[in-house]
């Protein structure tokens, strides 16, 4: 069985008809071949498929692409300035080494966003607590919260 | 500093633009016209012969191209899965190497073993026609903990190895051991598990295989730690394809920690099959797939002895450890318990004999491998836990009891085989000390205990070997491979230059590394020198990045790659300059006569050799390119001390790591951002191993328990602390860049220095890894008890 759904991703209307059980993240790499959002465990355990959807960051492996309909995506494709400037916290990452092997990062620096939407003065008891649904196995966590706590005072300057 | 020192900085990574902004390219984002994926049957038993394959009904699925099981792979003539190290038992007798098919033949030996593969239009329709293949399975009785392999009556994985044993090894003088122990004033003993750990990289294993029909030729996309190792044993030991017709590329790759080093059933399968079916394929592991098929690490059965004087001096070390290699030999499984292992054992420490015998098993379990450490955090475990333990038992500071045992002449040579070049481990352990503020530790610990907390205060003093070499000697220890690297510099007309090195990179920052070294040995900017790696088709040749390998065995080739640029271009400059060779001096980017000011910068240099009209072309050959292989002449030994501090709470059983220390030596280092980087990230697999993670098979059915990362506790942000991290710096002796390697550190020092502060809390002898706070509550009220 198949069903069409629209939505908006990265500000532009999208829409196709594709199978139901098709997942968002499925939708987002296969379709619209945004591969930027990765698959990491397929059972919203590691994270590596966050996205926001109508502003809230969602974990993109644990729903169905037509519970999206109509919504308001963001991947990671959009979250620099159309002209590649850094999000300040894509620009943070880079300046504490916050990644290395790369496949987390766009869930993490998504999920980052958000933490600092919610909490605009993380402390790191908060950032750690607020990050444990993104597992990053290269980084130790370390320089992840040194981005996101600089990321947080650069963006309340 | 020059505008062109680059060696030793900061630098922010070439890399991370694009893994921020979603343009990294990982196997899975690839694909290819025509692409058909697959989706592996797999064994859901752990022994079991396999009576009967029905794939009819499957076979009529929606989108099912085809389906192929052991008797295609059988009819094809293929090869097994190889076995990189050959090891020499106690007998002096071959291991024990069993077939490793690449689809099972009539028998199963693990959850998860490959039975069959269906090649279907899309990934869903593979996976549904999949559940529909139909499996005659007759179950057999399975062994799974390796203390019963060898057990009277224990059902047998192979015919070859009617005990399970693939061989029992040893290193060192056993009667000059005994003889040690026997005089001894002290001994200390422990008996402990190194628990099975699943690496975990958050990428999948990945492959996409294709083939052209039009010459005969496979180019394969794959998450691999080493895409020249993985044509080499494709092509010569299990497909027989000429090699020049196999391009293997390793694009973005996801983690890896050992477990994309090997060579895998899937990688073999859909390579030949992609021409069966003329079309490339492509399969991507979900996770639980990964849990069962990525190859596991550890799972050491020890018993471990320490002989002391009065003094607290070492005078013997005697081991015996039964290693768990799984169901087959992975790639290079025999090589970790033995050669990776033992020949650590002497630590950072002058014991004069040690003695260790290892017996390597074959169990109805995932196959084991290197991961992070691969035998050297073994090692450090027995150790580092004895040496505390020893300390505690003869009332001696546990920094003092080490301090008194250090080496402190180098070179070094132990009685386990290696030869330590250089170190200085008092130094390190000082610095440890002295961040970790070991001095205010006992107000601390007062302080916690008013609140009903307990304080621990654990050492870890390690050393580690990287960069397995040199090659003969390697060969003589029967290893199957050559342990060299290789590393080409192409400089273009205009100056600027294109690398290409056979360490892979996935994660560790090779491309700005590696582009700081050459920047700055050849004077030109950052952005003039772009790292190229991973393809079969770019890079010369490669033994690909483990062992903490890439800079101090990569790196060299590529410096003495640089040194002949430099070599040759002093000769252009000097037929430019008309001045002798001998008189031209190179220095930021300048060839200069030296004592004057006659100069040619590099791309002046490098435009006449490639446009080479006022040239010596009766002498030279114009271009500017050249390559280099480095054999190194020695391992390199990163070693440093590590303080954890922890406080447990005996009410709950949870032990919060409060404060974690680490100083390393790892000789000169080209990036301390990208080093402490790496650091953080060892720690925590090596916190993962102490606290957290630990791998579970039921012993009777041999299902994996801990199959996803809902029963499989990897360590979370909110698991770890944030470090204090330090470095000490003895230069390595044998290699241009006085590099050692910093890849395993952290992973390898952590385990003990963890359970070393759980057990000064608890004030216990034991306490098993992982310590979950079931663990710790159960030590920690049956004390109270």
């Amino acid at each position: 069985m198949t069903v069409k759904v629209s939505m908006s991703v990265n500000g532009k209307a999208v829409g196709a008809e594709i199978e139901e059980r098709t997942l968002l993240v499925t939708f987002i790499r296969d379709t619209l071949r945004l591969t930027g959002t990765h698959v990491g465990c397929d059972t919203a355990q590691c994270g590596a498929c966050t996205i926001f959807m109508n502003g809230r960051a969602v974990k993109s492996c644990n729903m169905l692409a037509m519970q999206a309909e109509g919504a308001q995506i963001t991947t990671i494709e959009g979250i620099a300035q159309p002209d590649g400037t850094l999000h300040p916290m894509q620009e943070a990452f880079r300046q504490h080494h916050g990644l290395q092997c790369g496949f987390c990062t766009p869930g993490m620096v998504i999920s980052a966003i958000d933490l600092v939407n919610n909490t605009p003065n993380p402390s790191e008891t908060q950032i750690r607590e607020q990050l444990d649904g993104n597992l990053c196995r290269c980084t130790g966590y370390h320089n992840i919260v040194k981005a996101v706590k600089a990321a947080a005072e650069s963006s309340r300057s | 500093m020059g505008a062109t020192n680059f060696i030793g900085q900061s630098i922010k990574r070439k890399e991370d633009y694009r893994f921020l902004t979603g343009e990294g390219s990982y196997t899975d984002d690839i694909v290819l016209p025509r692409q058909t994926h697959a989706c592996f049957v797999r064994s859901p038993h752990a022994h079991a012969k396999i009576r009967g394959i029905n794939k009819d009904k499957a076979l009529k699925a929606p989108g099912v191209i085809a389906i192929y099981t052991g008797e295609d792979i059988a009819a094809s003539k293929m090869g097994g899965l190889p076995c990189g190290w050959l090891i020499t038992d106690v007998n002096g007798q071959p291991m024990k190497e069993p077939p490793h098919p690449v689809l099972a033949q009539g028998k199963v030996r693990y959850v998860g073993d490959h039975v069959a593969v269906v090649i279907a239009e899309s990934p869903q329709q593979a996976k549904d026609a999949a559940e529909l293949v139909d499996v005659d399975y007759q179950v057999l009785p399975a062994v799974i903990k390796s203390a019963d392999a060898r057990r009277k009556g224990a059902p047998v994985l192979h015919d070859i190895a009617p005990d399970n044993t693939c061989y029992v090894w040893g290193i060192g003088d056993k009667a000059v051991v005994d003889q040690a122990f026997a005089s001894a004033h002290h001994v200390t003993t422990l008996e402990f598990v190194n628990n099975r750990l699943i690496p975990n990289a958050i990428e999948p294993r990945a492959v996409n295989a294709q083939y052209a029909r039009a010459d005969d030729s496979y180019t394969l996309y794959v998450a691999s730690q080493n895409p020249h190792v993985e044509r080499l044993l494709m092509t010569a030991f299990v497909l027989g394809l000429p090699e020049h017709k196999v391009r293997v590329v390793a694009p973005d790759v996801g983690g890896g920690f050992g477990s994309k080093i090997y060579l895998y059933a899937e990688d073999v399968a859909l390579t030949w099959a992609s021409k069966q079916v003329n079309r490339p394929i492509k399969w991507t592991a979900e996770r639980s797939e990964s849990f069962q098929s990525d190859a596991h690490g550890r799972d050491h059965v020890t018993r471990a002895e320490l002989a002391l004087d009065t003094e607290g001096k070492f005078l013997a070390m005697r081991v015996t450890t039964t290693a768990n290699l799984g169901a087959y030999l992975s790639t290079f499984a025999s090589c970790v318990p033995t050669i990776l292992y033992a020949t650590l054992l002497a630590g950072q420490y002058t014991t004069p004999a040690i003695y260790c015998e290892v017996t390597a098993v074959f169990t109805n379990t995932t196959p084991v491998d290197a991961y992070r450490g691969a035998g050297r955090p073994e090692a450090t475990y027995v150790v580092e836990r004895l040496v505390e333990t020893a300390a505690r038992e003869m009332k001696i500071d546990p920094a003092e009891i080490r301090r008194r045992n250090f080496i402190k002449q180098f070179p070094y040579q132990t009685p386990v085989a290696l030869q330590y070049d250089t170190g200085n481990y008092e130094a390190t352990l000082g610095e440890a000390i002295k961040m970790a503020d070991v001095a205010g530790f006992p107000a601390r610990r007062a302080e916690a205990a008013k609140r009903g907390k307990l304080r621990g205060l654990g050492y870890a003093c390690y050393i580690e070997a990287c960069g397995i070499a040199p090659s003969n000697v390697a060969g003589a220890l029967g290893a199957r491979a050559g342990l060299f690297e290789a590393g080409e510099v192409r400089v273009h007309p205009t100056g600027k230059v294109t690398v290409f090195t056979g360490s892979h990179s996935h994660g560790q920052g090779h491309e700005t590394t590696f582009a700081q070294v050459v920047a700055d040995r050849l004077g030109i900017p950052m952005d003039d020198v772009d790292i190229v790696h991973g393809d079969t088709s770019k890079v010369l040749f490669g033994m690909g990045t483990y062992g903490s390998r890439s800079i101090a065995v990569g790196g060299t080739a590529i410096v003495k790659a640089v040194d002949k640029i430099v070599a040759k271009g002093k000769k252009i400059a000097a037929h430019l300059l008309e001045a002798s060779d001998t008189d031209i001096e190179f220095k930021d980017g300048v060839f200069r006569v030296a004592g004057t000011d006659k100069q040619v910068p590099f791309a002046g240099v490098s435009l006449a050799a490639y446009v080479p009209h006022n040239y010596p072309l009766d002498k030279l050959e114009p271009g500017l390119n050249e390559n280099a292989f480095y054999d190194p002449t020695n391992f390199t030994f990163p070693a440093g001390s590590y303080v954890c501090e922890v406080e447990v709470d005996p009410d709950t059983g949870t032990t919060s790591i409060v404060n974690f220390t680490a100083v390393d030596d790892f000789g000169k280092i080209i990036n301390p951002m990208i080093v402490e980087g790496q650091v953080h990230g060892g720690l925590t697999q090596g916190i993962g191993q102490a606290l957290t993670e630990g791998c579970i098979y039921d012993p009777e059915s041999g299902q994996l328990v801990t199959g996803s990362m809902q029963d499989y506790c990897l360590p979370r942000a909110d698991d770890v602390p944030s470090y204090r991290i330090g470095t000490k710096e003895t230069p390595c002796t044998h290699n241009p860049l006085g590099v050692k390697g910093c890849g395993e550190a952290g992973a390898i020092g952590s385990p003990p220095a963890v359970i070393n502060a759980i057990t000064d809390a608890l004030g216990v002898r034991e306490i098993e890894m992982p310590a979950t706070p079931q663990r710790v509550w159960r030590v920690a009220n049956k004390k109270a008890a």
